[in-house]
C-alpha cells in the first residue's frame, strides 16, 4: 500500500449506544465515509475522506453522530506549518496546481470586525422601525447628471434603465455548472419573492428558470457561455464579468465530467466538453475594447439594461472602477479577496487580490473626486456574514451587495470548502442527479428568503438608530463607521475616524 | 479646544421668520422679540439674524461681512478683495458694546462688485466667481471669515443668545422685508463667532433647527461638486445642497425642496403616473441629496422664503399668515407674541414644503 503522507483531517465521532444502524449516513455521504460491515448491518466509519460537511450529522435520526478535528501533532514550526508540509505532499503527489473552493480562508484583517457603528442619543432622535416607514428600497442604474423639470410634479429628463430592488441585499453570480440547478432555483424564486435580483453567473440560462428572467443578471464572461440575443433580452441586468475576487486574473474550468446535456445545453458547448473560460476576455485587451463590448450590449438590448461590469478587487481597483464608470457601465461590481467561488487555485485565492473594505472605500473615494458617484451603482461583493457588514458596506459607499456563501448556508452549505470536487453532499456545488435531488427548491427558497427578511429586519433596527430611515442618507456616510484598532493609514484608505474621536 | 470647522458640533436651536410678500418693510424689533421668546432653546453659545432690503442704496453690490481675528488677517483678505473686486465702501458694522456679547472679532462690512476682467479670465458666471472668492478666503486666510455675502442683505451673527446679539448689532435700526433669526444650543462650547448661524452663500441664508443623520452622505455627495464643507454643520450643507440644486441644476426652490424632503417609497407607490415617475426620477437621481433625521430649515433669499420640515415631523415649526405677513418659528408662542391673531395657524408639514414667493421681486423681474 502506497505511503499517504497526510494525516486525515477529521474523526467521525459514532455513539454507538445511540446509533441505531439505520444506515442514513452510509445513504448520504457521497464521501463513502460511512459504510456498512462486510455482509453485515453494523455501520462503520472510515475518516479518510471526512470533509466535516455534517450531512451525516445532521441527518442521523438519533444524534449519534460528531465530527471532531483529528489532532495529529508536527513537530512545532512557526515557518513550516503543517498545511503548507501537506499540500507540498499533495503536490508531490500529483503534481498539479492545488485547488480549493470557496472564499479565502486565511486568517487576513477583516475590516468589518474592526468598524463599530454609530446611534443616536439625545441629539437627535433614533427612529423606531416598528413605528415608521424604513426604506431600503434601492435603485440600480446609469443616473443622468442631473434633473430637468417642466414643474413641480412634472419632470422632463427621460431616465436610462432603472432596476428596483425592494433590498439592497442581491444575490451574487453562481453558474449552472458551479452550483446546481435547484440551488439556482431556489435562489430565483427567493429573488423574485424577496423583490431582488440574483445572478446566473457565466454559466447561460437554463429553460426551467424563464419564469424568474424579471429578477436575473445574466453574465457575460471570458467564456461567452450561452450568450445569445434573447438571453440578454431576458434579464433585468446584463454583466459583463472580467474578474472574480476569489481568483482575480484567472479564467475558470468547468471539467467535460460535470457538463451533462442539461449543462450543456445551457452552454451551448458539445456535452462532455471541457468549458473553459479564458483568463482575459479576448476582445477586451484595455479599457476601450470595454467600452465596445458595453456598447454592443446596450445595442444588443435596445438601451433598456443597465450593464454591469463586475471586476476583481485588487490593487488599482479605485483607477479601474473609474475607468468602467467611464466607459459606459452603468453598475460596477467589486468583488473582494474573500469572495468565494466553486473552484480556485488556492495559491491564487490565498494570496492575489485585497479586501472589499478597503477596495469599496478607495472606489466609492475615487469617483466621487472624480464627482461622477452619484451617476452609477456600486455593488459591493467578496463576503458579507450578517447584516452589520451589509450596513458596514453601504455606509463605506457601496448601493447594494452581493452575497452568495450566506444564501448557500442558509440551504445547508457547511463551508467545507470542497465545491471543486463535486461531491457536494448538500446539492449545492454538484451536478449528480442523487445528490442535487436532495436540494428541493420549493423548501430551500423560503430558507433563503428567511435568512434576507431577517438580515432586513436587522439593517432596518440599525438605521433606527442611528437616526436614518432610508437607505439613501446610509450609503456613503461614513461618519457613521468608527474605526477600532486601526493605524491612522487604514483609517485613511476607510475614511473613518477611530472610535472615540 | 478644535474649533468649529475642525470638529463636527451637534446643536439644537430655535429659528424663526417673517415675510412681508409685498415687499413692506418689518423694523428688526420685531423678529428679536419672536426669537427671544424661544430662549430656552438655546444655549448662549449662537445667535444671529438674516434681513433682507435693508442696504437699498447698495442694492448692486454684494455686501460683505467679516469678522476678523486680527489686523494682520484683515489685511490680508482685504488686499484679496480688492484685487478680485471693485469695493465701493468699507466700513466697520456698527455695533453697540453690551455686558453679554464678549470677546468678539472686528466685524466689518464691505461694498463690493466683482472684478468683470478676473472674472471674464477665470471663465466664471458671477455667481460663482462669488461663491469660489468666498471659500478661498475662508478656506484660506486664517482669521478672516466672509460670513455675508448676499445683495442688499446680511447676516449679524454672534456667540451669545439670540436677543443679545440683536441688540450688539443694534438690529432695530434696521428694516427689512424679510427677517430670519436663529439661537443656537450646540452640545459643546466651540467659542467662534462664525459658527454661529444664520448660514449664507450669495443671498441664499440658512436658519436650521436640528441635528441631521445624513450629514456625511450629503456632505459626500455636495463635495463631488467643488464645494467644501469647511464649516462641518448640518447648516452649511444644507445650503450648498439649496445652491447647487437651485444654481447650478436649475431646479425651481420648491423642487429643490423635494429633493431634501422627498416622499417616502410607498406614498410615492400610491401617486399618479406623472407624479411617481417624478419622485422616482428624483430619488434616483438626488439619493445623495436627500436630508434624512430630525430638522427644520428656514431658506431665506430676494425671491422670498421657504421652510422645510424633516420627512418624519421630528422637529416642530409653525407657520402662520396675516395679511401681507407670513410667520414661521420653532414654537407657536413665538409667532403669536408678535402676530397675536393671525389669519392661518399650521403646523409645517413634512410633505409639504411652504414656499412664500416675494410678489413684489416678481413684478420688478416682469
Amino acid at each position: 500500500m502506497a505511503v499517504n503522507y497526510i494525516p486525515r483531517r477529521f474523526n467521525i465521532v459514532r455513539d454507538k449506544e445511540r446509533c441505531i444502524e439505520c444506515g442514513c449516513c452510509v445513504r448520504q455521504c457521497s464521501n463513502e465515509c460511512h459504510y456498512f460491515e462486510a455482509g453485515g448491518t453494523t455501520v462503520l466509519a472510515d475518516s479518510t475522506n471526512c470533509v466535516a460537511c455534517h450531512r451525516c450529522v445532521d441527518l442521523c435520526p438519533t444524534s449519534a453522530l460528531r465530527i471532531e478535528k483529528h489532532v495529529c501533532d508536527y513537530r512545532e514550526n512557526a515557518n513550516w506549518t503543517p498545511q503548507y508540509q501537506q499540500e507540498i505532499c499533495r503536490q508531490a503527489a500529483s503534481g498539479g496546481t492545488l485547488l480549493s473552493g470557496m472564499g479565502n480562508p486565511k486568517p487576513y484583517p477583516i475590516y468589518w470586525d474592526k468598524i463599530l457603528l454609530n446611534a443616536s442619543q439625545v441629539t437627535n432622535p433614533s427612529i423606531d422601525p416598528l413605528r415608521e416607514p424604513m426604506e431600503i428600497r434601492t435603485i440600480l442604474g446609469r443616473k443622468p447628471e442631473k434633473l430637468t423639470v417642466e414643474r413641480k410634479g412634472k419632470a422632463i429628463t427621460k431616465m436610462p434603465p432603472q432596476v428596483v430592488v425592494e433590498t439592497p441585499i442581491l444575490f451574487s453570480a453562481m453558474s449552472f455548472g458551479s452550483i446546481s440547478l435547484n440551488a439556482q432555483k431556489s435562489l430565483a424564486m427567493a429573488a423574485q419573492n424577496l423583490g431582488t435580483l440574483f445572478n446566473t453567473g457565466e454559466g447561460g440560462l437554463h429553460p426551467d428558470l424563464e419564469p424568474y428572467t424579471d429578477r436575473a443578471i445574466v453574465q457575460v464572461a471570458s467564456g461567452r457561455f450561452g450568450v445569445h440575443k434573447d438571453y440578454l433580452n431576458s434579464a433585468r441586468i446584463v454583466e459583463i464579468k472580467i474578474g472574480q475576487g476569489a481568483k482575480p486574473g484567472i479564467g475558470g474550468h468547468l471539467p467535460g465530467e460535470k457538463v451533462n446535456v442539461e449543462v450543456s445545453n445551457a452552454r451551448m458547448i458539445p456535452e462532455g466538453s471541457d468549458a473553459i473560460s479564458p483568463a482575459p476576455h479576448h476582445d477586451i485587451y484595455s479599457i476601450e475594447d470595454l467600452r465596445q463590448l458595453i456598447w454592443s450590449i446596450k445595442q444588443a438590448t435596445g438601451n433598456q439594461k443597465p450593464v454591469s461590469v463586475k471586476i476583481a478587487a485588487v490593487h488599482n481597483v479605485a483607477a479601474i472602477v473609474s475607468g468602467c464608470a467611464r466607459a459606459g457601465a452603468d453598475i460596477i461590481a467589486i468583488d473582494g479577496f474573500r469572495g468565494g467561488t466553486g473552484a480556485a487555485p488556492t495559491r491564487i485565492r490565498d494570496n492575489v487580490g485585497i479586501p472589499i473594505e478597503l477596495a469599496l472605500a478607495a472606489a466609492d473615494s475615487r469617483l466621487r473626486e472624480e464627482g461622477i458617484r452619484s451617476q452609477i451603482s456600486l455593488i459591493a461583493a467578496g463576503s458579507f456574514r450578517c447584516s452589520a457588514d451589509i450596513v458596514k458596506a453601504i455606509a463605506l459607499g457601496a448601493d447594494a451587495c452581493y452575497c452568495a456563501s450566506a444564501p448557500l448556508i442558509a440551504m445547508g452549505c457547511h463551508m467545507c470548502q470542497t465545491c471543486n470536487t463535486g461531491k457536494c453532499n448538500w446539492g449545492i456545488a454538484t451536478q449528480r442527479p442523487e445528490l442535487t435531488k436532495r436540494l428541493n427548491p420549493d423548501i430551500m427558497h423560503e430558507r433563503v428568503e428567511n435568512l434576507i427578511t431577517a438580515w432586513n429586519h436587522e439593517i432596518k433596527e440599525i438605521m433606527g438608530g442611528m437616526g436614518i430611515n432610508s437607505v439613501d442618507s446610509l450609503r456613503g456616510n461614513r461618519l457613521m463607521l468608527r474605526g477600532i484598532g486601526l493605524s491612522d493609514r487604514e483609517l485613511a484608505i476607510l475614511g473613518i475616524k477611530h472610535a472615540g474621536e | 479646544m478644535l474649533k468649529e470647522g475642525q470638529v463636527r458640533i451637534p446643536a439644537g436651536c430655535a429659528i424663526a421668520a417673517i415675510i412681508d410678500r409685498k415687499g413692506g418693510l418689518i423694523n428688526g424689533s420685531e423678529i428679536i422679540k419672536s426669537i427671544a421668546l424661544m430662549h430656552d432653546r438655546s444655549n448662549g453659545l449662537g445667535g444671529g439674524f438674516a434681513a433682507y432690503g435693508i442696504y437699498p442704496e447698495h442694492k448692486d453690490a454684494y455686501a460683505f461681512h467679516i469678522f476678523y481675528d486680527n489686523a494682520e488677517a484683515q489685511k490680508k483678505c482685504e488686499e484679496f478683495l480688492f484685487k478680485h473686486f471693485n469695493v465701493d465702501e468699507a466700513e466697520r458694522i456698527p455695533t453697540k458694546k453690551i455686558p453679554a456679547i464678549k470677546n468678539g472679532p472686528d466685524i466689518w462690512r464691505y461694498f463690493a462688485r466683482v472684478n468683470r476682467v478676473r472674472m471674464r479670465n477665470a471663465r466664471l458666471d458671477e455667481g460663482e466667481y462669488v461663491v469660489q472668492c468666498v471659500t478661498r478666503v475662508n478656506d484660506a486666510y486664517e482669521g478672516a471669515y466672509i460670513f455675508s455675502s448676499g445683495k442688499n442683505m446680511g447676516c449679524f451673527k454672534a456667540v451669545g443668545y439670540p436677543e443679545d446679539v440683536g441688540a450688539f448689532y443694534m438690529l432695530d435700526k434696521y428694516d427689512a422685508y424679510l427677517w430670519t433669526a436663529h439661537g443656537r444650543f450646540p452640545t459643546n462650547t466651540p467659542g467662534w463667532w462664525g459658527g454661529a448661524h444664520p448660514f449664507n452663500v450669495l443671498d441664499w441664508s440658512i436658519v436650521h433647527n436640528g441635528e441631521i443623520s445624513s450629514y456625511d452622505a450629503n456632505r459626500r455627495y455636495i463635495e463631488q461638486f467643488g464645494y467644501k464643507c469647511t464649516m462641518q454643520t448640518d447648516t452649511e450643507v444644507i445650503t450648498y445642497l439649496f445652491d447647487h440644486l437651485m444654481r447650478h441644476h436649475g431646479l425651481p426652490a420648491n423642487v429643490a425642496a423635494d429633493v431634501l424632503t422627498a416622499p417616502e417609497w410607498d406614498e410615492i407607490d400610491r401617486m399618479s403616473p406623472e407624479k411617481r415617475e417624478y419622485f422616482t426620477a428624483l430619488r434616483s437621481i438626488y439619493s445623495g441629496a436627500l436630508v434624512n433625521g430630525p430638522f427644520s430649515v428656514i431658506l431665506g433669499s430676494g425671491k422670498g422664503l421657504l421652510a422645510i420640515n424633516d420627512r418624519l415631523k421630528l422637529r416642530s415649526l409653525t407657520a402662520a399668515t396675516k395679511g401681507d405677513r407670513a410667520y414661521f418659528a420653532s414654537e407657536e408662542s413665538a409667532i403669536r407674541i408678535v402676530c397675536p391673531n393671525p389669519d392661518k395657524v399650521w403646523s409645517v408639514s413634512g410633505a409639504d414644503p411652504v414656499f412664500v414667493p416675494l410678489e413684489i421681486h416678481q413684478k420688478e423681474e416682469s
